[in-house]
């Protein structure tokens, strides 16, 4: 079978550069919601006094990840932000006392069962660290009985331009990389285990070759560097040719996808028992003098993000994420979350017009997951929600390669998240009928 | 702070436009517009110059009148022009020539939407009204290298008509009578391999159509000249690789593509075989752009892990 996948320019101008450590910021704003799933609910109250690494924020939902306190400081507001998906949400600010003090309930877990583990895991505050954000312990907290994997697929893929966030973990944390690998394997009985890493990243794959060389089950798989390559059904399928069927979890292949960075940050946690409250972040951008990653504490301001970026110029165009799916931030004062991986500046950018669509067929031979998006645009902009669902819109994972590849420079991505709510609200009404 | 831009992502887009895959086609249109200047003189080049300006002019004219967005910037009335020229007799009257751009650009690009939107490719289906309306002068060609003769023009008949044994070469190099733009198979070849080279257009279809003419040619007549000679006559190749390969009147994917080419050929040796007229390539191009939907619709490919719904059709 042929997967679609299209070349994009890498710009890995960030790639050899050393992650550096960002001071402490003076305020943090932490939203309820770091990642997919239900919010949490605030844990504290207006004037309350916290340490690193202290729970805020949590939730009883099986979705849901607690959230901790990345300063040492007082809560100082608990207000509803502005979020970039358009949504208000609620929001913790915490001013700093400058002491950077650790919560004195920060302790190693300890782990004696599959139980002990997943606790550790959902405790940690864990999410999905290559942008979608899915809970860690939901991924993990499978049922053996009803499906075992037999795979655990670790995404390094990082096949967005820019980002290098996963390849700086890679060089400057392998060990730890390797090492979560191996907890999973052991606490999940997880036979074998595969790292998949684009080939535009000889190094991470020389490097992890060598740390692993005397770990027979887990390989290191170079992957063809095409985009979308980390996308989780595309990953699977490279690494292991199992397709995901429609409307399945990954794991009814049989397969675990797990983000490097995420697996590094597992393997740290049983270490230290510090939960998620850093995170990598490559900034970069035509605008920015010194690409990098730094590791930043999560709610920090973008603008304190990127102080040290030496920007020669005023942004017009701030993304969180890569190019091809993060999201425009609408200010500088935005606070970092868990799911950002980067923060990308630009200035004069092209605005594109778009025009007719000359059906050339682009799109259909861009789209990894072998739709038709011409179609279905065409199909929503008529409201045919039988049609847009017959054409699958529902299996869209808004890669945004028909949108990149479009020579009439139609936001056809744009139109098809629409027409997956569209067609899914439509159908239901008809259901109900 | 400026403002900052908000968009729905991607935020980066390839270099490829519209604009841009119409310029590579009327680059790859050039080659075969030396040979015609050179084979039929420099009557062919003011035909290709009349013919792309009047387009321009009728679809400026008519988004005007509608108040629709001007649209000449993105080349393709030109495209429109100079393949519509190509599929002139060089002694056609010019006003002749301008009736065929007003039906290609007026009546069948813009009163169907404009680009994107027309079922039937406008060059050709301008040649098919100007060859109903006009069949004399359609059907009578200039002889090669006419215009160094003191100007009197000799008319010839095409080789398809012919019953001398085919000269391959002259073929080849154009050096026989008939349109334009279709006598010199090298250069249209020329352009063709620029266009898949440079990705604007898929191989298949125009592989498939002159496939497809071959071997039945093959088959029927058992001689591989005269298959050779079938495929290098006529309007084939400017068909199979310019006009076929249109994106908008042609299937989406490449199975559908496929079809497409095949079906082309075959309508093709239909018409040349036991057809009145001595060329079928315009006619077999309009009767598939006709099917396309049809094609487009029982090709749909697979999508990545689907299943079956249950008591659904597809």
């Amino acid at each position: 079978m042929l997967v679609h996948q299209i070349h994009l320019p890498h710009h890995k101008h960030s790639a050899e550069n050393e992650t550096i450590d960002l001071p402490l910021p003076s305020k943090v704003t932490i939203s309820m919601a770091q990642h997919l799933g239900v919010p949490c609910a605030p844990a504290v109250n207006i004037g309350d006094k916290v340490k690193i690494g202290d729970v805020i924020a949590s939730s009883d939902a099986v979705m849901s990840a607690p959230v901790h306190s990345s300063i040492s400081g007082t809560v100082t507001a608990i207000t509803d932000v502005l979020h970039i998906s358009g949504k208000y949400l609620k929001s913790i600010v915490i001013e700093s006392d400058g002491l950077g003090e650790v919560s004195e309930k920060i302790l190693p877990p300890v782990i004696e069962s599959r139980e002990d583990f997943l606790k550790a895991i959902r405790d940690s505050g864990s999410i999905g660290l290559g942008g979608a954000g899915f809970p860690t312990s939901m991924k993990l907290g499978f049922d053996p009985k009803e499906k075992q994997p037999d795979t655990l697929v670790i995404n390094g893929a990082e096949c967005e331009p820019y980002i290098t966030s996963d390849y700086r973990c890679f060089m400057e944390e392998g060990e730890s990389v390797l090492d979560g690998i191996k907890l999973i394997m052991k606490w999940l009985s997880i036979p074998k285990c595969i790292i998949g890493i684009e080939k535009n990243k000889p190094k991470a794959i020389a490097k992890m070759t060598e740390l692993c060389k005397n770990d027979p089950e887990i390989t290191v798989m170079g992957l063809k560097s095409s985009y979308p390559q980390g996308a989780e059904k595309t990953l699977i399928y490279s690494t292991t040719k199992r397709v995901v069927k429609e409307g399945m979890l990954p794991i009814s292949s049989g397969c675990i996808v797990l983000n490097s960075s995420t697996v590094a940050f597992i393997s740290q946690y049983i270490k230290t028992g510090m939960p998620l409250v850093r995170r990598r972040i490559t900034i970069d951008g035509n605008i920015v003098g010194k690409p990098r990653n730094v590791m930043a504490a999560v709610g920090t301001s973008l603008s304190e993000i990127v102080a040290s970026a030496e920007l020669t110029k005023e942004p017009d165009r701030i993304i969180l994420g890569g190019p091809m799916m993060g999201s425009c931030a609408f200010d500088l004062d935005y606070p970092l979350s868990k799911t950002n991986n980067a923060v990308l500046l630009f200035a004069d950018t092209p605005v594109y017009e778009p025009s007719a669509c000359i059906r050339c067929g682009r799109c259909v031979r861009a789209c990894s997951m072998n739709l038709l998006p011409t179609e279905l645009e065409h199909a929503f902009d008529a409201g045919d929600a039988k049609k847009l669902t017959d054409l699958k819109v529902h299996l869209c994972v808004n890669c945004g390669a028909c949108s990149y590849v479009c020579p009439a420079k139609r936001n056809i991505a744009e139109k098809n998240q629409l027409a997956k709510n569209f067609a899914r609200e439509q159908m239901q009404k008809m259901k109900k009928e | 702070m400026s403002k900052l831009k908000i968009e729905p992502s991607p935020h980066i887009k390839s270099a490829v436009s519209t604009q841009k895959i119409m310029l590579c086609v009327i680059l790859a249109l050039v080659p075969a517009l030396i040979a015609s200047v050179w084979i039929f003189g420099l009557r062919a080049l003011l035909m290709t110059v009349i013919c792309c300006t009047s387009c321009v002019i009728f679809e400026w004219v008519f988004e005007k009148i509608t108040k629709r967005k001007n649209t000449i910037s993105d080349l393709s009335a030109i495209v429109t022009g100079m393949l519509l020229a190509f599929n002139l007799p060089v002694t056609l009257p010019f006003y002749m020539a301008i009736i065929g751009c007003f039906v290609a650009i007026v009546i069948v690009k813009q009163f169907f939407g404009g680009l994107g939107q027309n079922f039937a490719n406008p060059a050709i289906t301008a040649r098919i009204v100007l060859m109903l309306s006009f069949t004399s002068y359609m059907t009578s060609w200039a002889a090669p290298f006419y215009y160094q003769n003191s100007g009197e023009i000799i008319t010839t008949s095409t080789p398809l008509v012919s019953e001398s044994a085919p000269d391959l070469l002259s073929l080849l190099l154009g050096t026989t009578g008939g349109c334009i733009g279709e006598t010199c198979a090298l250069a249209l070849l020329i352009g063709g391999i620029f266009l898949v080279v440079t990705k604007i257009i898929s191989p298949a279809t125009p592989l498939c159509f002159i496939g497809t003419v071959f071997v039945i040619s093959l088959i029927t007549t058992g001689d591989i000249t005269l298959a050779t000679a079938e495929i290098l006559s006529g309007g084939l190749m400017l068909g199979a690789i310019f006009m076929a390969t249109d994106y908008v009147t042609t299937p989406i994917t490449t199975k559908g593509r496929i079809i497409f080419g095949i079906g082309c050929g075959l309508i093709t040796m239909l018409i040349r075989s036991f057809g009145t007229m001595p060329e079928g390539v315009s006619y077999s191009i309009l009767l598939m752009n006709i099917l396309s939907p049809l094609i487009d619709r029982f090709t749909v490919p697979k999508a990545f892990g689907a299943v079956k719904q249950n008591g659904g059709k597809k």
